[in-house]
């Protein structure tokens, strides 16, 4: 890809081939039936078009503060949640629109959670930034940045605690390899062989601040280096290498309890939130990752290529995905908004099941 | 005197040190090529350079240090914290280090840092994005912690604080950033631990500090056209070192006292300043304290909800109505 000529990871995603095509072949993707195949395609439209509805909503002054969209980064979540099996988790952070329709989640629950709606996964209580889906083994939605990187590893270390064999897949912004507690996690995943991938998804920006003026050495994924992880740069834009190579990291964090840090090269279209300028980057180089790298567009074109997908169904699928995206706008609106008891649940466990209470004492101190 | 919203008092007051002290730099994520997350270091950058205001990586724990490290050696850094909500990853340096290194030097050594940025709920942006730690910060030995809840203080407290030789904590708003207020264009600061009657009365007197003043003068409005009572609004705006005389005066004068702050209750700031009361002005009360303070939860993203979490005029005025 070539791409962000200002950071200096460009040189070395350059030099990579295009690789896609090979990675297509690679078992985990040769061993899809077409249904499958198709099935990526129309999660990676359905989260497309899920967020450009609620770019909508969001300008109706329906959705409170902010509103990060994954619109161009669509492949990341997809291709790696496609290959989620029973004992699979996954965590990111507030950038998880993505992540939790390609988990599972509905757009209903999805779309009253930004209205802060009773019916929302959070019951209205977490909003954009806070999604969770625990019986979908998806563990958030996290507002602070890395704040979930260890998180990640935690989950990691139960997997392995109870024996078993799965995998984490924590999420995170090339912001927030720049946090301390990224660093913490990495080593101590490496020293306790925790089963656990940390995906950076390197969109090239954290805000308005560029890879190059955040970050000071390149690629990011080589700081697994200096904890003796495996690390690999991939093509995030393209769901064949996506899926091939997180696979294998899948497979190391299964068989043998090692951690990986894969770095996939991505790209968001929108501001950062909704109150973006965008003054940090051309409009010309939003124009060419639109026209050259849409991860959407690319498999399309791929899928057609190869017969799997015909037009019709291509529009089908994205007709049925605006209406989906519809209808839960229409959802949240009829949704109620949670009852005023609501802000004093879920605060406490124990609050919440009275009649197992074991601690003694008043818990809630209002005037 | 100029009509000036509180955002560009802050930058009044940050580009007036910058240009008074060479020494004073701005350090923060977004804060120079961006102009700031909220503005309020717009064109700052333009106007003392990439020397002086500094973008960082999001690693806060690592630049609040570095500012604490360098305010060792005579540099003045202001830090920005895009939120307060994000000073937790960097409690070890804002507390560990800035509070005792005097202390633990016997004396050696001092911090004169600033450590600054939006500290509030109100926004919809949810429990990790709302927090309000000045109780936190004001249980410190060795820091300092204000809260402007005007244009004027936070201007005239910026310039305190950038010349204080101490570390100093200033808690924004969001939501008040775009208020205006009149701001003298000379010189001026509001010293430390000076509060501020920013509404005489003589029935009740309405502690509160942030954004709890506004919703006090507007309580104190109500409560004066609709039910015939005349509260005192006592505004902190510095909670350490904390005015004791200016909030006995008013017990002294009103007899009746309700605190109201957007810190939730539990050790929150009010529960000091009751105390206080409690202790010095007991003889001098006619009716108990009264509290208003946000809900005791975390803080709620549903936005109805929300707006019940924090205290509004209605909560204060409901309060002041038990004991008047
Ligand atoms: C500890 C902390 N500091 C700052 C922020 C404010 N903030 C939110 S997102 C963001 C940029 C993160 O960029 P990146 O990690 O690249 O993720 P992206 O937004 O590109 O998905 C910043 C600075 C925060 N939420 N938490
Ligand atoms: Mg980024």
């Amino acid at each position: 890809m070539t791409k962000k000529a200002s950071a200096p990871s460009t040189a070395e995603t350059a030099a990579k081939p295009a690789s896609g095509l090979a990675h297509k072949d690679a078992p985990i993707n040769a061993q899809l039936t077409k249904e499958q195949r198709i099935d990526l395609f129309r999660q990676m439209v359905r989260i497309r078009r899920f967020e450009e509805r609620t770019l909508r909503v969001y300008q109706q002054g329906k959705i409170g503060g902010f509103l990060h969209l994954y619109i161009g980064q669509e492949s990341v979540a997809v291709g790696t949640v496609s290959l989620k099996g029973q004992h699979d988790h996954y965590i990111t952070a507030y950038r998880d629109h993505g992540h939790a329709l390609a988990v599972g989640m509905s757009m209903n629950e999805c779309m009253a959670e930004l209205q802060g709606k009773y019916t929302g996964c959070s019951k209205g209580k977490g909003g954009s930034m806070h999604y969770f889906a625990p019986d979908k083994n998806f563990w958030g939605g996290h507002g602070i940045v890395g704040g979930q990187t260890p998180l990640g590893a935690g989950l990691a270390f139960g997997l392995k605690y109870k024996g078993l064999k799965g995998s984490c897949l924590c999420f995170m912004g090339d912001g927030a390899v720049n946090q301390g507690a990224f660093a913490e996690a990495l080593n101590l995943a490496s020293l306790w062989a925790l089963p656990v991938v940390f995906v950076i998804e390197n969109n090239g920006y954290s805000m308005g601040t560029s890879l190059a003026r955040s970050s000071a050495a390149t690629p990011l994924a080589k700081r697994a280096d200096g904890y003796a992880m495996d690390w690999e740069v991939l093509n995030g834009a393209n769901i064949w290498e996506v899926r091939a190579r997180t696979a294998e990291a899948m497979k190391r964090a299964h068989e043998s309890c090692r951690p990986t840090l894969l770095e996939m090269d991505t790209y968001r279209y929108r501001g950062h939130s909704m109150s973006d300028p965008e003054k940090y980057r051309d409009k010309a180089e939003v124009e060419e990752y639109k026209a050259k790298h849409d991860p959407i567009n690319l498999l399309r074109a791929d899928l057609l290529a190869d017969g799997t997908l015909d037009e019709a169904t291509a529009t089908k699928i994205d007709d049925e995905a605006k209406a989906e995206a519809d209808a839960s706008a229409k959802f949240a609106d009829e949704s109620p908004f949670p009852p005023p008891e609501e802000i004093f649940r879920d605060v406490y466990w124990e609050t919440d099941n009275p009649d197992k209470r074991t601690s003694q004492g008043r818990l809630f101190f209002n005037d | 005197m100029p009509l000036i919203t509180y955002r560009q008092a802050i930058n009044d007051a940050l580009a007036e040190e910058l240009t008074r002290d060479e020494n004073v730099i701005i350090m923060g994520e977004e804060v120079a090529q961006f102009n700031g997350a909220y503005k309020v270091t717009e064109g700052l950058l333009e106007k003392f350079g990439p020397k002086r205001i500094i973008d960082t990586p999001i690693s806060e724990a690592g630049f609040i240090g570095i500012g604490i490290g360098a305010s060792l050696l005579g540099v003045r850094p202001v830090m920005e914290l895009m939120f307060w909500s994000f000073a937790y990853v960097a409690f070890d340096q804002m507390i560990n280090n800035a509070a005792n290194v005097r202390y633990m030097s016997g004396g050696l050594m001092h911090c004169p840092i600033v450590i600054r940025g939006p500290a509030n709920g109100g926004t919809a942006v949810g429990a990790t994005h709302s927090h309000t730690p000045e109780n936190f910060i004001a249980n410190t030995p060795g820091l300092k912690v204000v809260c402007p809840a005007t244009a004027y203080d936070a201007k005239g407290l910026m310039k305190a604080a950038i010349r204080d030789n101490d570390p100093v904590y200033v808690m924004e708003n969001t939501i008040l950033y775009n208020e205006k207020w009149e701001v003298p264009e000379t010189d001026y600061v509001v010293p430390l631990g000076k509060a501020d009657i920013k509404r005489e009365g003589k029935d009740v007197s309405i502690i509160a500090h942030g954004r709890a003043v506004i919703t006090s003068l507007k309580a104190a409005e109500i409560l004066k056209a609709e039910h015939g009572i005349d509260a005192e609004v006592v505004d902190l705006r510095s909670i350490r070192p904390l005015d004791e005389e200016t909030i006995l005066a008013s017990v002294r004068k009103t007899h009746r006292v309700v605190l109201v702050e957007e810190n939730k209750p539990f050790c929150g700031v009010d529960a000091q300043i009751a105390f206080m009361i409690q202790d010095k002005a007991f003889d001098d009360l006619d009716a108990p304290i009264r509290r208003v303070s946000s809900l005791d939860a975390p803080q709620v993203y549903s936005m109805p909800l929300e707006k019940l979490q924090i205290p509004d005029a209605h909560r204060v005025i409901a309060a002041v109505k038990t004991i008047c």
